[in-house]
């Protein structure tokens, strides 16, 4: 019997159920009908009976024990037809809720699957394939179109499409090149790559994200706490109770029928299911959420309070306005450019950086540069004299800032650095450098309020201006500036005091005990960084914040969708009781209903991950 | 003491994983069971002077459970 499938068995008891009920309304309790309802219920019900003996060995009386003595008791009154019905349903349920239960369960499936599986590395300047775990830190790979990164590492050669969904949850694919980082289980679209691996194995970024959502599907809510308590009381007092029925009423089938609709299937199904659910759609969408009780913590969450750096800005000087005087922007950038070639301050990278975005070329090399420390460079090019800085170079030199001054003191005003372009005689142009506020930053703190958090503050260690300028464009409600990090806990503190639930948002640089003093500590842009991943209760993977919204949305989802369960089981488990209390309610039907509640239930919690793709595509 | 991950077959119900872990715990040498639900498997140290992980999973499929695969962690 052991050979044969859960499958082939209910296929093969369900004939059986199905031949020995058409006897049973024809020729009734016939010999032959009774002994196929028999082997129906021997094959259906072995197995149940096995696993309750078993358990009772451990002194374990479970949902097995409660229907295996409802059908030995229906046999031994003559209900066989009772009695193949019931471990028939039982049977099938048992079957169809493994199988839903797996689709709860598919989307993190689906994330373990991306593993790669084999790397093609060279070594000497032969390729060869070998499986990711033979990779060592060091190793050249060779990545095609197509295929799967199988290390962290850093790009040496060549440059590429990659689609980075399984670990940032972003749907398009993100542009790298020289020097740029890429992940593990990241799959090239177009292009190819050569990258020397950083980290490999248990040590990727893929493979810790992989570990932490798997903890997290078992980390339980309180919620699943107490429901697990409460059945391991339920299940005896059942027992109890259908004796003390049979004491009062002397009625067997009524005190068996008990046994079967009190079994707590859904009650302690409801929990789990909405948890797992809810943490696949999450990772789905790049979130790792740490667990049953984030969930629940997340969807109380009342006030948020952002770190400013990183977190509601890009955390990397960018150019954000241009202004040319006298000729093309492009032409400014040009120049800027060339000056800039051997610089590595952070403003030339901008500057650079904006010049590519725009699609601004140039192979050609500044003569005779200069660094003047703290003020700027100076250079020659195509026979005129350039100075690139700010405005102690150019009054320095004795250049006139006439043309530039009015948006020199706007730049200022808007606490941006302006950079000055100029040659010995004149301004050319006036390029105003700062730390960018992510574009969805605005759009993400309306969400929230829509969403019911009451307060919404920005931590940042800046100047007032600067921070009364982030803060007055975003809307904030609040903002604490010239903070330094111990500073950061003690607000934390004290939003705690006054809003009770708060969440933390920060990019996990210098803030790690920010996020664990929060409630909720969300770490963004954290792939990567493995302090951010182990400390912050949610992960957003990818630099949308966005997923913020996503993150507290999908868990009062999964929050809702458990009072449903818990609320169905518990009704389902009282009416039946009155049914049975009043009559009409056989072993049979109750054996049903309950099964059909327990599938509900799972039915009910795969709508959490239907519902996050949904909104990923309302929120961008 | 070592650590294994012992993969068990799709448990359908949460009460299964209490009774498996209930087996476990009673069983001698082994320590600090825990069944994960959700994960369908089931994490413990065991006594190797005591126990061999194959009887380990023996408990389990007494208790009518299958395991797939047993890993050393």
């Amino acid at each position: 019997m052991k050979k044969l499938s859960k499958k082939t068995l209910v296929i093969l008891v369900s004939i059986l159920v199905v031949i020995s009920y058409a006897l049973h309304k024809t020729i009734g309790y016939h010999p032959l009908t009774i002994s196929i309802m028999l082997v129906s219920t021997a094959i259906a019900g072995g197995p149940i009976l096995r696993r309750a003996i078993s358990a009772l060995r451990y002194r374990i009386v479970g949902i097995d024990a409660l229907v295996s003595i409802a059908v030995i008791g229906a046999l031994i009154i003559g209900e066989y037809w009772e009695a193949a019905a019931v471990t028939f349903l039982f049977m099938i349920g048992d079957y169809l809720e493994s199988r839903t239960l797996e689709k709860t369960r598919s989307s993190l499936k689906s994330l373990m699957d991306l593993a790669p599986e084999t790397a093609r590395v060279r070594i000497d300047g032969v390729e060869q394939t070998l499986s990711p775990n033979e990779l060592k830190k060091g190793m050249v790979l060779v990545i095609k179109p197509g295929e799967r990164i199988a290390a962290d590492g850093v790009v040496l050669e060549g440059s590429a499409y990659v689609d980075q969904a399984s670990i940032t949850g972003e749907p398009v694919p993100v542009f790298k090149e020289l020097g740029e980082q890429i992940f593990s289980g990241t799959i090239i679209t177009s292009g190819y790559l050569i990258v020397e691996a950083t980290q490999v194995g248990e040590a990727t970024t893929f493979a810790k994200i992989l570990h932490l959502v798997e903890e997290a599907q078992d980390a339980k809510a309180p919620t699943q706490k107490f429901i697990e308590k409460f059945s391991r009381y339920y299940t005896p007092a059942i027992i109890v109770l259908s004796i003390i029925t049979y004491l009062i009423s002397r009625d067997v089938h009524m005190a068996l029928t008990l046994l079967v609709i009190a079994c707590p299937g859904a009650l302690v199904i409801s929990v789990p299911v909405s948890i797992v659910a809810a943490i696949g759609s999450s990772a789905k969408n790049g979130i790792l959420v740490k667990g049953g009780e984030v969930i629940e913590k997340l969807s109380r969450v009342q006030a948020a309070a952002f770190d400013k750096t990183g977190t509601l800005t890009e955390g990397k000087p960018s150019v954000v306005s241009l202004h040319a005087y006298g000729l093309s922007q492009e032409e400014l950038l040009r120049i800027a450019v060339i000056g800039e070639t051997y610089s590595e301050h952070p403003l030339a990278t901008a500057i650079i950086k904006e010049a590519a975005d725009r699609g601004v070329e140039t192979s050609d090399v500044p003569q005779n540069p200069e660094h003047i420390q703290g003020k700027g460079v100076s250079f020659t090019l195509e026979g005129e004299s350039y100075f690139i800085g700010n405005r102690a170079l150019f009054e320095e030199n004795g250049i006139d800032l006439a043309v530039a001054l009015e948006d020199i003191y706007r730049e200022e005003h808007e606490r941006r650095t302006a950079v000055i372009v100029g040659t010995s005689e004149r301004v050319i142009g006036l390029i105003g450098i700062a730390d960018k506020l992510r574009e969805e930053a605005f759009e993400v703190i309306r969400e929230l309020k829509k969403l019911g958090i009451k307060k919404s503050v920005m931590f940042t260690g800046d100047s007032k201006g600067t921070a009364e300028t982030v803060a007055h464009t975003l809307q904030l409600d609040d903002f604490l500036y010239e903070l330094l990090p111990e500073h950061k806990v003690e607000a934390v503190k004290d939003l705690q005091k006054k809003y009770g639930s708060v969440a933390f948002i920060g990019d996990g640089i210098n803030d790690a005990p920010s996020l664990a003093t929060a409630d909720v500590g969300i770490a963004i842009g954290a792939a990567g960084n493995d302090v951010a991943m182990e400390t912050a209760d949610v992960v957003l993977l990818g630099q949308k914040l966005s997923a913020l919204v996503d993150a507290i949305s999908i868990s009062r989802m999964a929050v809702k969708n458990m009072k449903q369960n818990i609320f169905f089981a518990i009704g389902v488990a009282a009416t039946l009781l009155v049914g049975v209390l009043l009559g009409g309610v056989t072993l049979s039907i109750g054996m049903l209903v309950h099964e059909l509640s327990v599938l509900l239930v799972i039915i009910n919690a795969t709508r959490i991950l239907r519902f996050a793709k949904r909104k990923k595509y309302t929120i961008l | 003491m070592k650590n294994i991950v012992i993969q068990l077959e799709t448990l359908s119900c949460p009460t299964c994983a209490a009774k498996i872990e209930g087996a476990l715990k009673k069983t001698a040498g082994v320590k600090d069971p825990s069944v994960l639900f959700n994960t369908s498997r089931v994490k413990l140290a065991y006594d190797e002077q005591v126990i061999q992980p194959e009887e380990v999973t023996k408990v389990i499929s007494k208790l009518g459970y299958g395991t797939l695969s047993v890993k050393e962690t």
